[in-house]
């Protein structure tokens, strides 16, 4: 698969990242082959990027979030040198990404599905990877592989407009790695589709993943994100506001405190210290920071105060809580 | 690059059934109609005149005018009108009745004594009447002419006695020896149908010895209605096709595939000049069947013009395609290219000619017409159809074209690059 990708690089100096031989995967993900510094970028008044700094390593996977108008669309046109920075600088193996030569390393899949209604799948497909410089039998195996990967193969010769909002995404997502990039930058991938579209979808950027390919997946699907991106990037009014693992950034923001949750058979008169309750008096609630050691002590307040449990739960911060601590409840549209 | 962009158009074109109606159907069912009303399908240029002809005087004179106007060319002539089963007569209140009721144009009276009067040479006494219908302006004056022409021809040598009687009666006298001369020189009468009476005929000669030669130096008359037609709405739906077909550009940024497009290694140069090239090859195909259909139908001599056909047609196609390309450029949506686009090419057609012969306009609106694309289209189509000019003498046409073309591309080019890096 890599062959694949350095197959097309142009400069004289095929990208280190681009040679698996000569690495272990450990050091392979060490590499960084997308980086952006201090990205910032104004429309007028609107400044859409303010100092964005992001580095996509080999076979990474991170999940770019953000409220609407954060900047996400802005930084991933950026990267394909579709929108010039006032400021900053942005690398691809580390060759600025201006130009055709490194583009051909990037897969893009944009938030619409743009493809050509008229034309077929197969056709779609034919027509981007020629696009993307694919010819001959390379382009034949691509297009296979691709109406394989994203369960298209039967419905190839129809034209787009007679498949469904799944097989479309599919296709969306198809178009854009029938080139087989190392880097592909993803915006809403799965918006409006189906669970077995969206599994699909997912299977293919696992198996990408596999192969060593580095994405950049801006999505609102914060569950998915919890559950795919080893590494996750949160941007608000153009500037990263947070960037780790889930758990990094439940420890930067929330802290490690869960939230216990105690539903009661009966009402209590007074909740015991320490505890919040409903306005019923058949809930009440706390933030531990030690559960295994500060739980059974709770429990035992809770019933010498009288109460007798009837259901228990324990919350870990959800990146749900995460992202609304850091970018607050107020809509942005 | 270019040939995958040029294929996305090709298949789209391929499978758009509204699209293949409105660029190649569309064009043959318009031209079909004008050559068909405005053509007279190209086998009699000039509707003739439709008269009634009301022959009161049964005199020998008036029957040879009356069978001089029947003889006319440009006239259709009805001397008899049936009433119930039977062909009556036209008289001077059935002649007048028919003018009124639209049946014919204009009606002749020929009044009872006209004959008598004629041969007595005297200057008072009946006149020929015309009765015509005053909304046409054209109809009057021409049959006042031919009826002119026709006393002319079938009596010369009356209408020579009759100027002879008026200068006797004001300057006096002629001599034996002058009446002698007279004798000798005056025409004899002309027998009916002897002159002015077929479309072959060349040289026609006055009773006074003045000749008029005419005499076709360019064209086939038949046709030429026919390729000013095909070429007017050749150039026009040209226009509205590539400017319909640019819009393919607004879909694109619409649907977002511009924007994947350019993420690719295809440069926003490569891509009008592939959709230019495309626009010019559908522009070709365009035009080639509308003329061969109206070679196929109606007899225009597509064969005999071939290489100037094409060279004019490529070059119209190249410079229609790159003004479709600016329109979808300049536009901000579909609808306002719709708009835009409606408005822009049915005044160019109109002032350029595809509408209304140019050369039948006023010399001030001819020059402002060729401010037009359309104008100078025609103008290299009518010099192929009409004037089998050389492929040379197309230079003026063809390097206004191509300078309109790079004009249009360069237009094109600099409005799209609000569509690149931002």
């Amino acid at each position: 698969m890599l062959s694949v990708a350095a197959r097309g690089w142009t400069d004289d100096a095929t990208p280190p990242a681009l040679q698996p031989d000569s690495r272990n995967l450990e050091q392979q993900a060490s590499v960084i082959v997308l980086s952006v510094r201090g990205a910032c970028k104004a429309f007028g008044f609107v400044t859409a990027l303010h100092g964005v700094s992001v580095d996509l390593r080999q076979g990474e996977l991170i999940g770019l979030l953000g409220p609407n108008g954060a900047g996400k669309t802005t930084l991933i046109r950026a990267i394909t040198g579709r929108v010039a920075l006032d400021a900053g600088r942005i690398e691809l193996f580390g060759h600025p990404v201006a130009g055709a030569g490194p583009r051909a390393h990037l897969g893009v899949v944009p938030q619409d599905v743009a493809v050509y209604p008229l034309l077929t799948a197969r056709e779609n497909l034919e027509v981007f990877g020629r696009l993307q410089g694919l010819a001959g039998a390379d382009l034949r195996r691509q297009v296979e592989w691709a109406l394989e990967r994203s369960g298209l193969t039967d419905r190839s010769r129809e034209p787009v407009q007679n498949l469904s909002g799944g097989m479309r995404r599919r296709l969306n997502l198809a178009c854009g790695v029938v080139h087989r990039p190392p880097v592909l930058l993803l915006d809403e991938p799965t918006a409006g589709v189906d669970p077995q579209s969206r599994e699909r979808i997912y299977e293919m950027l696992a198996a990408l993943r596999a192969e060593g390919t580095s994405i950049l997946l801006a999505t609102h699907q914060l569950e998915e994100a919890e559950a795919r991106c080893e590494r996750i990037v949160i941007l608000d009014h153009g500037q990263v506001v947070a960037s780790g693992s889930l758990e990094e950034l439940v420890d930067q923001t929330l802290g490690r405190r869960r939230l216990v949750t105690i539903t009661l058979a009966e009402p209590l008169a007074e909740p015991p210290p320490g505890l919040s309750a409903d306005p019923g008096h058949l809930t009440l609630r706390t933030q531990l920071r030690d559960v295994v050691a500060e739980l059974p002590p709770l429990l035992r307040r809770v019933e010498e105060g009288g109460g007798r449990v009837q259901d228990l739960e324990v919350r870990t911060p959800s990146l749900q809580s995460v992202f609304i601590h850091l970018t607050g409840r107020e809509l942005r549209e | 690059m270019i040939g995958t962009v040029l294929r996305i158009g090709w298949i789209n074109l391929k499978r758009d059934r509204a699209a293949q109606g409105l660029t190649f159907v569309l064009p043959i069912v318009f031209f079909s109609i004008f050559a068909l009303i405005l053509g007279n399908q190209g086998r009699r240029p000039t509707a003739r005149i439709r008269i009634a002809l009301a022959n009161e005087d049964d005199s020998d004179f008036s029957r040879r005018v009356s069978q001089a106007l029947q003889a006319q060319p440009a006239l259709r002539v009805r001397t008899s009108v049936k009433v119930g089963d039977r062909e009556t007569p036209i008289d001077r209140g059935r002649a007048e009745a028919m003018v009124r009721r639209g049946d014919v144009t204009a009606a002749v009276i020929l009044p009872s004594g006209l004959g008598e009067a004629v041969s007595r040479a005297e200057a008072e006494g009946p006149t020929i009447r015309l009765l015509s219908d005053a909304s046409d302006p054209i109809a009057g004056p021409v049959l006042q002419g031919l009826v002119q022409k026709a006393v002319m021809e079938a009596a010369p040598d009356l209408m020579v006695k009759r100027g002879l009687a008026q200068l006797e009666r004001y300057a006096g006298a002629l001599t034996a020896a002058q009446r002698s001369a007279i004798d000798r020189w005056r025409p004899a009468p002309a027998a009916p149908g002897a002159s002015g009476r077929g479309p072959d005929e060349r040289i026609e000669r006055s009773a006074f010895g003045i000749g008029i030669e005419s005499a076709a130096v360019f064209g086939n008359q038949a046709n030429s209605p026919i390729a000013f037609y095909a070429a007017g709405i050749g150039v026009m739906f040209l226009l509205f096709s590539c400017a319909g077909a640019g819009g393919s550009l607004l879909e694109e940024v619409e649907s977002g595939t511009l924007e994947r497009l350019l993420s690719c290694r295809l440069t926003m140069r490569g891509l009008l000049a592939g959709k230019w090239l495309f626009l010019t090859l559908m522009g070709v195909a365009q035009t080639a069947i509308m003329f061969t259909w109206g070679a196929l139908v109606f007899d225009l001599e597509l064969r005999k013009h071939i290489p100037g056909f094409l060279v004019m047609t490529v070059v119209t196609a190249g410079a229609a395609g790159a003004f479709g390309l600016t329109l979808a450029a300049a536009s901000r949506s579909r609808a306002q290219l719709s708009a835009i686009s409606t408005i822009l090419i049915l005044t160019m057609s109109a002032l350029g000619g595809s509408m209304f012969p140019r050369f039948l306009m006023g010399e001030t609106m001819q020059r402002i017409g060729l401010v037009t694309f359309n104008a100078w289209a025609l103008d290299g189509y009518l010099k192929v159809f009409w004037r089998n000019a050389a492929l040379w003498e197309l230079w003026p046409q063809l390097l206004v074209l191509a300078l309109l073309t790079a004009l249009f591309l360069g237009s094109a080019r600099l409005l799209a690059r609000r569509w690149e890096t931002i």
